[in-house]
């Protein structure tokens, strides 16, 4: 199996100067960002988790999840939804125009405790983004993991990402992909529904799966109780935390949650370490 | 090809997962067969059918009819129950049900479940205590459904 190497986190990474080679529209309001990242190898590399830093000059900085495959160290992909006025900006750049970036920094999905075992892929929204890097490295290295699930739920149709590679992903063998949406239309022959209504479709085998969820905190409760009923232990699940980061090395305690800084900690925590803050009011 | 009898689909599926066997023979002797073809309404809003259906394989939505659409709400597949409100007896249906795709299902006469029950009350407590959780999780599911959680700034909460 080939390692993916994770930049040491002793010095804070510099800022590159890396050029756009591409903004693809997913859906409505959420695009695809590519940077080429030939020449900086560095900058190329990263671990299914990690974010970096993006910075559009003159506007602002963002954290934003790296949702590429890691094996693709010449460039750099990013999923990003324009709700602001620095997302905007970041989607509306041109190819060819350059933009800061920062990182990779954080924790990774725990892809070597999964090895030999089922994953169990829980995301909502946005939040399939910084899991599709997962699924990446799961289908480069079949061999080294069991059964891939995918359990995805989103606002409605129009609102799904990676809709093609959903289905591609979905014919492979020993994948299950199952997504969902809250409102359907009548179009729309897939499942309606919340994501954890999706739990009756899959065998979950306890003791032999990891599961990995990315998605808003309310979500991401539900999605525990259900994996708590089915009988998968506290240690076997893992998820991504968002909380409003903006200096990335725990200096700022934007970030903080409890005793962490999510961007220094995180984003991805295993469960039994969130498990106090997760439900705590005002947190 | 080893050939399921209706006693083994039942004794197999999720509901009736656990039921005594006599239990299982009581109820599939009350047991129907049905299919369903892509797009067939299995039941309208304010129809008064009286059936339970036990899905096998295929999907069917739920949908309830607002002025000028129609509006899909849940949808339900292999493993899961339909038209529990029939086993309360009374009012019509509250929405429609359309097979998204080729659905197999096994259907339960009701009126027929409930004199069953009644003269079997345990069996009929076993029963109502798996519909209870199913009811209890669907009004979870749509509780959830209304806190719209991925819409921009998070769950829309008062």
């Amino acid at each position: 199996m080939s390692v993916l190497t994770v930049p040491s986190k002793a010095a804070p990474p510099p800022m590159n100067a890396l050029r756009v080679a591409s903004v693809v529209k997913e859906n409505h309001d959420t695009f695809t960002l590519t940077l080429d990242a030939d020449g900086e190898e560095s900058a190329g590399r990263f671990a299914p988790g990690q974010f970096s830093m993006l910075y559009v000059y003159g506007v602002g900085e963002l954290p934003i999840s790296i949702s590429g495959d890691p094996h693709e160290t010449g460039r750099l992909v990013y999923t990003v939804r324009s709700v602001g006025k620095a997302t905007n900006a970041l989607v509306n750049r041109q190819a060819g125009e350059s933009i800061g970036v920062r990182g990779p920094f954080g924790t990774t999905w725990p892809l070597e405790a999964a090895r030999g075992k089922d994953v169990l892929i829980v995301a909502g929204g946005i939040g399939l983004a910084p899991l599709r890097p997962v699924i990446h490295h799961i289908l480069r290295h079949r061999d080294d993991y069991v059964r891939l699930m995918v359990l995805y739920g989103a606002r409605s149709p129009k609102d799904l990402l990676y809709r093609k590679q959903l289905t591609e992903w979905g014919r492979l063998p020993d994948t299950q992909v199952l997504t969902t949406v809250d409102y359907g239309g009548v179009n729309w022959r897939g499942y309606v529904g919340v994501v954890t209504t999706l739990f009756r479709y899959v065998r979950m085998h306890p003791g032999r799966t990891i599961a990995m969820i990315c998605g808003p905190e309310i979500m991401m409760r539900y999605v525990i109780r259900e994996l708590d009923k089915r009988g998968l232990p506290d240690s076997d699940v893992y998820l991504s935390m968002e909380r409003n980061m903006k200096c990335a090395v725990g200096f700022c305690g934007h970030c903080q949650l409890g005793p962490y800084f999510v961007c220094k900690d995180g984003p991805i925590f295993p469960y039994t370490q969130m498990r106090p803050w997760l439900e705590k009011h005002e947190l | 090809m080893e050939t399921k009898t209706l006693t083994d689909v039942l004794r197999d599926h999720p509901f009736l997962e656990g039921l005594k066997p006599n239990h299982i023979q009581k109820i599939a002797e009350l047991a129907m067969e049905v299919q369903f073809s892509r797009d067939h309404l299995v039941f309208r809003e304010g129809d008064e059918s009286s059936l339970f259906y036990l899905l096998l394989s295929g999907k069917v939505a739920l949908e309830i009819s607002a002025p000028g659409k129609i509006v899909r709400i849940q949808t339900l597949g292999a493993g899961d129950e339909m038209g529990w409100s029939s086993l309360l007896g009374g009012d019509g249906k509250t929405f429609q049900a359309r097979a998204l795709e080729s659905v197999r299902a096994v259907a339960f006469d009701a009126a027929r479940l409930r004199q069953t029950f009644d003269q079997d009350t345990a069996f009929g407590y076993q029963f109502m205590q798996r519909l209870i959780k199913v009811v209890a999780r669907r009004l979870q599911a749509a509780r959830l459904q209304l806190l719209d959680v991925y819409a921009p700034g998070g769950a829309k909460m008062a």
